[in-house]
């Protein structure tokens, strides 16, 4: 459909207000809402995504673009409760203990819901004891941490330790990003997986929530 | 002791000192408190890592104010007393330099975004930068230094900030500026997109006095950053590159690249003419040691 193409392109564009009416109008003519969802919103974010990774944009488009999807996502949203469609997975993610850089969070967060997680987001200074709480209390398979600090990464590897613990590793999985983390990094403290991106990152969590390995 | 200015006009090579953070994790900084509460309850121990970059040959050592603005303070309750913590920084750091070295205030960005982007005005930070520069300048800072930025909005803004400090205290503050590069297929730029030839022009239009790069990238990236300075710019350049990215081990984050190595790189530096030289997360007084030694050995410094 036309209408879902100009979906994509004006979210690209970060355009919120034409995404919010158009997408409108593609349901008031009659267009599916996981239709719209799927071949618009989605469709225009993961190119976002994409050219965010490749440095064709930077930060503060795909922020424009991410407000954009929620524009039409606000519309989407209620009539996807009514249709009952069942969700990709669910992850828990956040910014851990002492950090509050949100962005790399946020991202990561935004594309999951375009690829049709549930996001329990739970912000940011969160403590190890809080990630195990909210993915056992929500049932969710994957927690994914970001840091931004040299100064607070080492709390990731608290929450790792945590699962292990409370023996709910291999149940629940996790995953690290951030600036200064690397594979290596995830590796040494027993994570599940590291993304690199908040394109990789999504990858490894829909392959983490689905059962499979890391990366 | 010569001012900041007049010894780069006179052609002297400075060397800057290194990480703060890690050095404050060394002695005890629990994972995620804010470094800056040190300031009030400890500042001891800031004392003892500026003295131990001076007497690893620093000229330059930063005050632990990184995160002194009041808009980072504030997420730790510490907003109110914004001018007592960054003052308690540039005491902390002049008592060690005494005579032996000069202090420059550390201003890191204020965790907001702009907008359209974020929903920070652009008045609210700025006045949030000039309440940390004038406490800073208050406490007799040799030069303000605003780091690791990635938005070049918000860099204008604390630089014109420190200018504004400075004028109102009456005396020549000089202002460092960095930002944070990323390496992409298409070149350096920060997170926001700015690249390295609209940095040097944002920068220098802001009104930095000097300008270049700290953190993000260890000694290699480092010297392809500061060509790219070098043919954009005639400012005087510093460069503050991290000891590589790091990794754990025994539960501590350990840094890849030796001072020998950190020094070997900045070779390079010298020879691009980069006025300034240092180190960012990960390096230690070892690393300004290699850098002292190198720039004495090369007679870019100051003789002794």
């Amino acid at each position: 459909m036309e209408i879902l193409k100009r979906i994509a392109a004006e979210l690209e564009r970060g355009h919120d207000q034409q995404v919010g009416q158009l997408t409108r109008e593609a349901l008031a003519a009659g267009a599916a809402p996981k239709q719209v969802l799927d071949d618009g919103l989605i469709a225009g974010m993961n190119v976002v995504g994409e050219k965010f990774r490749v440095h064709e944009i930077f930060l503060p488009d795909v922020l424009l673009a991410a407000r954009a999807m929620y524009a039409g996502m606000d519309v989407v949203k209620p009539l996807l409760l009514e249709e009952e469609v069942p969700v990709a997975g669910k992850a828990v993610l956040g910014t851990v203990q002492g950090d509050l850089h949100d962005i790399g969070k946020n991202l990561v967060g935004i594309m999951l819901k375009g690829a049709g997680f549930e996001v329990i987001d739970l912000g940011n200074d969160v403590s190890p004891e809080r990630f195990v709480a909210a993915a056992e209390e929500h049932g969710a398979p994957v927690i994914g941490m970001s840091a931004l600090l040299t100064t607070t990464m080492p709390v990731m590897k608290k929450v790792v330790d945590l699962v292990r613990q409370k023996g709910l590793a291999g149940r629940i999985k996790t995953i690290v990003g951030g600036a200064p983390l690397s594979a290596d990094y995830a590796r040494e403290i027993g994570a599940d997986a590291y993304g690199y991106d908040g394109v990789s990152a999504v990858e490894r969590i829909k392959a983490l929530a689905g059962g499979g390995a890391g990366g | 002791m010569p001012d900041l200015l007049a010894r780069l006009r006179a052609g002297e090579t400075l060397v800057a000192d290194g990480a703060m953070g890690s050095m404050v994790m060394a002695r005890g900084l629990e994972p995620g408190a804010c470094p800056e509460a040190l300031n009030l309850s400890r500042p001891e121990l800031l004392e003892e890592i500026a003295r131990l970059y001076v007497e690893a040959g620093a000229d330059l050592v930063q005050t632990n104010s990184f995160g002194g603005s009041p808009a980072k303070l504030q997420r730790y309750g510490l907003e109110p007393r914004c001018e007592e913590v960054n003052r308690a920084a540039a005491a902390a750091a002049r008592r060690a330099a005494k005579e032996r070295a000069l202090v420059y205030g550390s201003c890191g960005p204020c965790g907001r975004l702009l907008k359209p982007v974020g929903d920070a005005e652009p008045d609210e930070v700025r006045d949030g930068y000039l309440r940390q520069m004038r406490a800073l300048v208050a406490e007799g800072v040799d030069a303000l230094c605003v780091e690791t930025m990635t938005d070049l909005a918000e860099a204008t803004l604390a630089i014109e900030a420190a200018r504004e400090a400075a004028a109102e205290a009456g005396r020549e503050v000089p202002v460092l500026a960095t930002m944070t590069f990323d390496r992409t297929r298409r070149g350096y730029f920060t997170i926001m997109g700015v690249d390295i030839a609209a940095a040097a022009a944002g920068l220098a239009r802001a009104g930095a006095d000097v300008i270049g790069s700290n953190c993000g990238n260890g000694s290699d990236n480092m010297v392809e950053i500061a060509r790219e300075f070098r043919d954009r710019s005639s400012l005087p350049l510093l460069i503050q590159p991290n000891a590589g990215l790091p990794r754990l081990e025994g539960g501590k984050a350990v840094y890849a690249e030796s001072p020998e190595y950190m020094a070997e790189r900045a070779q390079k530096l010298l020879v691009l003419g980069v006025a300034i030289v240092g180190g960012c997360c990960g390096t230690t007084p070892e690393h300004t040691r290699a850098l002292r030694r190198l720039v004495s050995s090369s007679g870019a410094g100051q003789a002794g």
